[in-house]
């Protein structure tokens, strides 16, 4: 999904300059012989990958989540059925109720959780502290790892008895294997990770912010909260933009971690799990996965519009 | 998503196999005609078989030679030597090589649609039962019946028929399988005093007993979703017959039958029993409570038996699961079948074949059975005298009782044990309440699968 808007900006940001800048090197027109087939190759084979990669596919899975298709056999042996998939979907699959609230959940948390704690962090590390260096690494040494290795890490403390949690605590709660509690479990050791991530991005954000700024705050009596809600908040927006759509858009791809426990199954169901779990493997339910994952695009699509829509307003600004 | 290259990808390879299975055809025949009209392709496989070749002209009816690819599912330690030790002794006794290719257990199960329409192995492993005959319908594995002409005579009717695909060729040959009993340690049992119970209702007696003396009476773990098919495998063909088993399979039959229904009921006055938690637990754990002597008894294939070592393996024993209605008896049993199959079209048909039949030799099975004793030949005439305790009684199990399914994943469409049954059967351990739901939901589905 990350992908899908990147093309649109890039298209965006390169047309902009181009219209605008009427000295330089003018119109399209009147560029070079050598210059047009630069910047025709340029924007043709990243749109021509991109096309292939990421809008074939994507028109693919629309088009397959109306068939009945066991992945053998050629395109003779798909059997077109309409709308059946996304019927059973709704009405006749009960894994997906649970999928579709519990990625909601996970949105939720990433919300306010891990990225309010990640830019909270941040603020804390830019005052130049003592061990600044050493928080900063060790806050940001998850984000280097995978969430399937992070699951694996978090076994060991969660395990039911060999876990360091119950060992200390003395629960006997199986915090992955109890269907109550295990997408808690799971969402902490996401947000450990997450907000690493998003304290590094805002971080980056947070250096660049003109010091003038601050000290003008100052001198105009402002205190510390102030000047970060008043000033530097506001001069941040891209980086907030930029957070609040990485934020959605793990919350939507959301797999790794929770495939690695009990491949989101039990508790753990999420969207992208069942659509792997009934297209991939023996299973190859290739229709009706395809259809759970035009749900799930759909979805995304919601989140990408608005941000296009915040960015390309950003741009004529 | 389904990526277009992958669609592309098939698209692609369906081409080529085919255009190779004609050449190879044509080379058959070619050889056949060679070496005269009347010789059928028994005799040629004999040859291959046997070795003595007369040295038909062929490519693939001649005296095999080169290498042999093998996509192996075998990733634990045990199972991998065995089947290395095997090769071995079949690349010394009929200079052919083998190439073994060694993927993950799951791994290769998963990708076994992409695996057999793209460029698969000469021979690989797989499993008997629907699954064997599914990819047999859609024409993905090589037919053996010439195979089965020289090896025929070792395997039961039943072994056979477990080879046999739905158009009455043979598409597997089988090296092992293993029952699903309830295992116990000697013991435990006999410092306690339990009896192995014969009926449902000593059963629960027995599982009392256990839970006031502190046991987890029945080890259960269902973390990975199979393990609870076993036990509804053993109880619907305790109740209800294993032709119902083979016809609920088929989705013939109603998952809204009472039949059903009174499953999942008896099932449920057993729940209390199982051991809690089980959705976090993987099988190797809850036999780690049998090898603790934490937990009583153990409904499981004899797999299990891999998690005991040395003194411990001695102590395992188990019985058949206990009669729930009479007129069924203890008449059934899940004994999964593993085995080898052919690629449709492999590169060297003569050496897949001369392989296929070297390991369904008692020789050969005796070579893998040293390695990986949890198992039991599949061929007749296998060296029993050196079967360790569980191994004996395993094959006398199977031996003894009358009907052999395979499992309910096995048994079933992959789509429907997977997607459907899987999450239905946690469902199920969770609220076991609500049975009126669960097959009402479980039908509803069945139907809009078993369409296809």
């Amino acid at each position: 999904m990350t992908s899908l808007e990147t093309p649109v900006i890039t298209g965006t940001r390169s047309n902009a300059p181009v219209k605008k800048r009427k000295g330089g090197y003018g119109s399209l027109g009147r560029l070079s012989r050598g210059d047009r087939i630069a910047v025709s190759l340029m924007l043709g084979v990243p749109t021509l990958l991109v096309l292939w990669l990421v809008w074939v596919p994507a028109v693919l899975s629309v088009v397959l989540s109306f068939a009945s298709w066991q992945g053998i056999g050629g395109i003779d042996t798909i059997r077109w059925i309409g709308f059946e998939n996304y019927k059973n979907v709704f009405t006749n699959y009960p894994p997906f109720a649970p999928a579709l609230e519990h990625n909601v959940i996970w949105l939720a948390m990433l919300f306010v959780l891990a990225t309010p704690l990640g830019v909270f962090l941040a603020v804390l590390l830019d005052k130049e502290m003592k061990g600044g260096r050493f928080y900063q690494s060790a806050l940001f040494l998850p984000v280097v790892l995978s969430l399937a290795l992070v699951g694996f890490m978090w076994q060991l403390i969660y395990s039911q008895d060999q876990g360091l949690l119950n060992a200390v605590t003395g629960s006997k709660i199986d915090w992955y294997g109890d269907p109550k509690v295990n997408l808690w479990a799971v969402l902490v050791a996401t947000c450990w990770r997450q907000t690493g991530y998003v304290m590094l991005l805002y971080l980056a954000g947070l250096k660049a912010v003109d010091p003038s700024l601050r000290e003008a705050a100052k001198v105009d009596g402002a205190s510390e909260t102030q000047t970060f809600f008043r000033v530097v908040l506001p001069v941040m927006r891209p980086i907030n933009i930029v957070v609040l759509v990485i934020t959605f858009i793990e919350a939507l791809r959301a797999f790794d971690i929770v495939w690695v426990v009990n491949k989101g199954r039990n508790g753990l169901e999420l969207i992208s799990t069942l659509v792997t779990s009934n297209i991939i493997g023996e299973a190859s339910r290739i229709g009706f996965g395809s259809a759970l994952a035009t749900i799930m695009l759909a979805i995304s699509s919601v989140f990408v519009a608005l941000y296009l829509r915040i960015a390309l307003r950003e741009d004529k600004a | 998503m389904p990526k277009p290259e992958s669609q592309e990808h098939y698209l692609a390879s369906l081409v080529p196999p085919s255009a190779r299975a004609g050449v190879t055809r044509r080379g058959l025949l070619k050889g056949a005609a060679g070496t005269g009209a009347a010789l059928s392709m028994s005799g040629l496989l004999s040859a291959c078989g046997g070795g003595s070749s007369s040295g038909a002209g062929g490519s693939a009816g001649g005296k095999p030679t080169g290498t042999v690819t093998f996509g192996s599912n075998a990733s634990d330690a045990p199972p991998k030597k065995a089947f290395a030790e095997v090769f071995a002794a079949f690349t010394a006794a009929k200079k052919v090589k083998t190439k073994v290719n060694t993927v993950d257990h799951n791994t290769f199960q998963e990708q076994i649609n992409n695996y057999l329409q793209g460029n698969p192995d000469d021979v690989f492993t797989w499993f008997a039962g629907y699954r064997m005959r599914f990819f047999a319908a859609q024409g993905l594995v090589g037919d053996i019946s010439d195979v089965w002409k020289t090896i025929g005579p070792d395997f039961s009717d039943s072994f056979k028929q477990a080879s046999t695909g739905d158009d009455g060729k043979q598409y597997f040959v089988p090296i092992y399988n293993y029952p699903w009993v309830l295992m116990y340690r000697k013991s435990l049992w006999a410092d306690r005093g339990y009896q192995p119970p014969k009926t449902m209702d000593e059963l629960t007696t027995l599982a009392t007993t256990m839970k006031k003396d502190g046991l987890s009476p029945i080890a259960f773990a269902d973390k990975d979703g199979w393990p609870a098919m076993g036990t509804f495998d053993i109880l619907n063909m305790r109740t209800n017959g294993y032709d119902f088993h083979v016809s609920l399979m088929a989705g013939k039959e109603s998952w809204q039958d009472a039949k059903v229904k009174q499953v999942f009921d008896t099932w449920k006055g057993l729940l209390p029993y199982h051991q809690e938690g089980s959705l976090g637990r993987t099988w190797q754990e809850a036999a780690q409570g049998l090898v603790k002597k934490q937990s009583g008894m153990y409904l499981l294939g004899t797999f299990a038996s891999q998690q005991f070592t040395g003194a411990d393996l001695d102590d395992l024993d188990f019985v058949a699961f206990p009669e729930v209605a009479s007129e069924h008896g203890q008449d059934s049993i899940d004994a999964p079948i593993d085995g080898l199959m052919m690629s449709k079209s492999p590169k060297n048909e003569a050496g897949a074949k001369a392989l296929l039949t070297y390991v369904a030799s008692a020789e050969a099975e005796n070579i893998y059975l040293k390695t990986d004793h949890g198992d039991v030949g599949a061929n007749k005439n296998v060296d029993t005298s050196k079967y360790n305790a569980v191994q004996k009684k395993s094959a006398e199990i199977i031996g003894s009782t009358k009907n052999i399914a395979q499992f309910l994943d096995r048994d079933t469409r992959p789509d429907f044990a997977s997607t459907v049954i899987i999450p239905a059967l946690q469902d199920f351990i969770k609220n076991p309440s609500d049975i009126d739901g669960l097959t009402s939901s479980i039908e509803k589905q069945k139907k809009s699968i078993f369409v296809a």
